[in-house]
């Protein structure tokens, strides 16, 4: 379904629209919002996003393409982003990136096989006193080493063999 | 005392009552039953400096705003990006209407007509939580119109940010934050001036840590505030300490303890008792690195202070380290950081990052030669003071310092 006209985001994109002086300003809250609903942000969110700011779809394109947390491709279930920043790697957060893509058996970006994983790093998330983390699909997990992540890799995979589990 | 990390101290200050309970919005009344001017002075007086990064003087920041301007804003820089940082998070997390107090405060102190709180995209639970906030203040007649029965009208929004620590940089911010790519701008005009903020009217851009200390000056005096610190560095500021600690966090203590106290006392000292402390960037990734000596461990750390021992205190995000990392190692890492975040607008700053990093990859493998090192220092060397931003200086600091203190860790990696 579309974001235009779909009941679900009407009224929070009245808001965004309502709390600016210009329209343009609500580019970046109506990605996240285009994203929200294709998993991505996709040729038809790019295009709806213009259409209702009465932008120019390659400027919100470029807008979309200079932040890291707008997807321009598809990812898996879960988007695992591992901090390996000087003081997240200082406590072990390289090796535990390495480790992580070994146990899913993917390359740096890559989904797994069975689609609800990608893996890929970023640079520092103000949780360096919890070392290493990672967010999973924008969500913080803390503290981690491999027995504790084995057991959240386990309880994303049953959450996804669940039945009505989309994104939204 | 805490007077920033109250959370810590007052359970459930996060909830309205709780915080009010606890004198909060004791300062917003005080401030609004003064004249904007005075507000300023008394900020002015307290000696608070910025606590992004730079430490400018907050109360002078704010007596640049044009009065008579019918348009102002406010913008919260809650970017919290620079590496080694998580302050705004726990201000905001733990003491969230101490944050918009003091923004409020500000907003009063220039007239202007709303404040945008500029958070990082990763902190969208965060923000939800400062929409709460704010709602809530909307009912108690705390935000909106008529402010407290003072006659003064102002709005508060959230705004997320999307994974770009540039954005982090003021006039970048209010680029992003007006919708277009996040590149900071050319100054003259400034962010205060008519043109140069946000929607090109005159805009005060300050710290999530700088406004958090509002209230408490207003509530309790300039006097009070200076009487915590030195006599350049007054009041209280938060530690980010992670690394090679026992207890990376979080910690408040007045400006001008020292290094020591932090690093031993608060943090517990080296993380392994049989691997001492080697060195420390003071100020995350962007600040130079010093060795953690003695003399070092004995500085107080105050904007003064640090100058004398050729570091910053800066955002303090202390990023300290043993004696068994590889320095060549950090500037590498520093150096893909600076990379991957150049915005890629001046020329010197996008190829400078990457000729860095390609040659410091190149000697950590094994393949570079003598003249490599001496070869990135130059390439930090023409970057620093060429930049249209800061981050150029920042990319080149850490090298060049690391370098200068740690000869030893490159020439390892390139002997014949
Ligand atoms: C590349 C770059 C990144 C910055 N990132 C931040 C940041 O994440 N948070 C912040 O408060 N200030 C940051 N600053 C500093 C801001 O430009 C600005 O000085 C600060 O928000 C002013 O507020 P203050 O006076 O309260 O410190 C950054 C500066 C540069 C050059
Ligand atoms: S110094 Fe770097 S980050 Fe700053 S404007 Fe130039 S290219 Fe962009
Ligand atoms: S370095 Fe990983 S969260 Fe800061």
């Amino acid at each position: 379904m579309a974001i235009m006209g779909n009941p679900k985001y009407e009224a929070r994109i009245n808001q965004h629209l309502a709390k600016y002086e210009t329209k343009r300003s609500a580019v970046m809250p109506l990605l996240f919002i285009a994203q929200e609903e294709y998993g991505w942000v996709n040729p038809d969110g790019i295009n709806e996003v213009a259409q209702i700011l009465n932008l120019d779809p390659t400027q919100v394109k470029s807008i979309a393409g200079f932040y890291t947390m707008y997807s321009e491709k598809p990812k898996g279930k879960y988007w695992l982003q591992v901090c390996t920043d000087l003081p997240c790697a200082l406590k072990g957060a390289d090796e535990f990136h390495a480790w992580l893509k070994e146990e899913l058996g993917v390359q740096e970006g890559g989904t797994s096989g069975d689609g609800l994983f990608t893996v890929d790093h970023v640079m520092c998330l103000a949780a360096c006193d919890k070392a290493p983390m990672m967010q999973c699909n924008f969500r913080y997990v803390e503290n981690l080493d491999q027995d504790k992540t084995r057991e959240l890799l386990a309880m994303w995979r049953a959450e996804a063999a669940q039945p009505d589990n989309g994104r939204g | 005392m805490h007077i920033l990390l109250r959370g810590r101290d007052i359970k459930n200050i996060k909830q309205f009552d709780v915080y009010e309970k606890h004198g909060g919005f004791a300062g917003m009344k005080k401030a609004l039953a003064m004249e904007p001017a005075e507000v300023i002075d008394v900020v002015k007086a307290s000696g608070l400096r910025g606590r992004g990064g730079a430490g400018f003087p907050t109360g002078v920041k704010w007596s640049f705003i044009p009065q008579q301007e019918p348009v102002k804003f406010v913008t919260v820089n809650a970017d919290e990006s620079e590496t080694g940082t998580f302050k705004d998070r726990e201000i905001m997390e733990e003491n969230p209407y101490q944050l918009i107090e003091g923004s409020l405060i500000c907003a009063y102190a220039i007239q202007a007509k709303a404040v945008y709180i500029y958070l990082r995209g990763e902190f969208w639970d965060i923000g939800d939580q400062l929409d709460e906030c704010i709602e809530a203040l909307r009912e108690k007649g705390y935000v909106g119109k008529n402010i407290m029965g003072a006659g003064y009208d102002c709005e508060v929004y959230t705004h997320l940010g999307a994974g770009a620590y540039i954005c982090g940089e003021e006039s970048a911010l209010l680029n992003s934050l007006e919708g277009y790519l996040g590149q900071p701008r050319v100054r003259p005009p400034f962010p205060a001036q008519k043109g140069g903020g946000l929607y090109k009217e005159a805009t005060v851009v300050n710290n999530v840590e700088t406004l958090a200390n509002v209230p408490f000056i207003l509530s309790e005096g300039a006097d009070a505030f200076k009487a915590i610190g030195t006599e350049q560095s007054t009041g209280n500021k938060i530690y980010c300490v992670s690394g090679h600690v026992k207890r990376p966090g979080n910690y408040e203590l007045p400006m001008g303890a020292t290094f020591r106290q932090l690093l031993y006392e608060q943090a517990g000292g080296p993380l392994h008792d049989d691997r001492p402390f080697k060195a420390m960037l003071p100020s995350g990734g962007s600040g130079p690195m010093v060795p953690l000596t003695d003399e070092v461990l004995d500085t107080p750390m105050s904007y003064e202070d640090c100058a004398n021992i050729g570091t910053i205190i800066g955002s303090a995000s202390i990023i300290v380290m043993d004696e068994t990392v590889d320095m060549t190692w950090v500037a590498s890492k520093v150096t893909k950081f600076f990379k991957h975040e150049s915005c890629g607008k001046c020329t010197p700053c996008r190829e400078g990052t990457y000729w860095l990093d390609k040659v410091i990859d190149r000697i950590l493998d094994g393949r570079g030669t003598p003249d490599d090192v001496k070869r990135i220092a130059d390439v930090a060397e023409n970057m620093a003071g060429t930049t249209l931003c800061a981050l150029g200086d920042f990319a080149a600091n850490p090298i060049i310092h690391t370098i200068r203190h740690f000869p030893d860790d490159f020439a390892q990696h390139v002997q014949a």
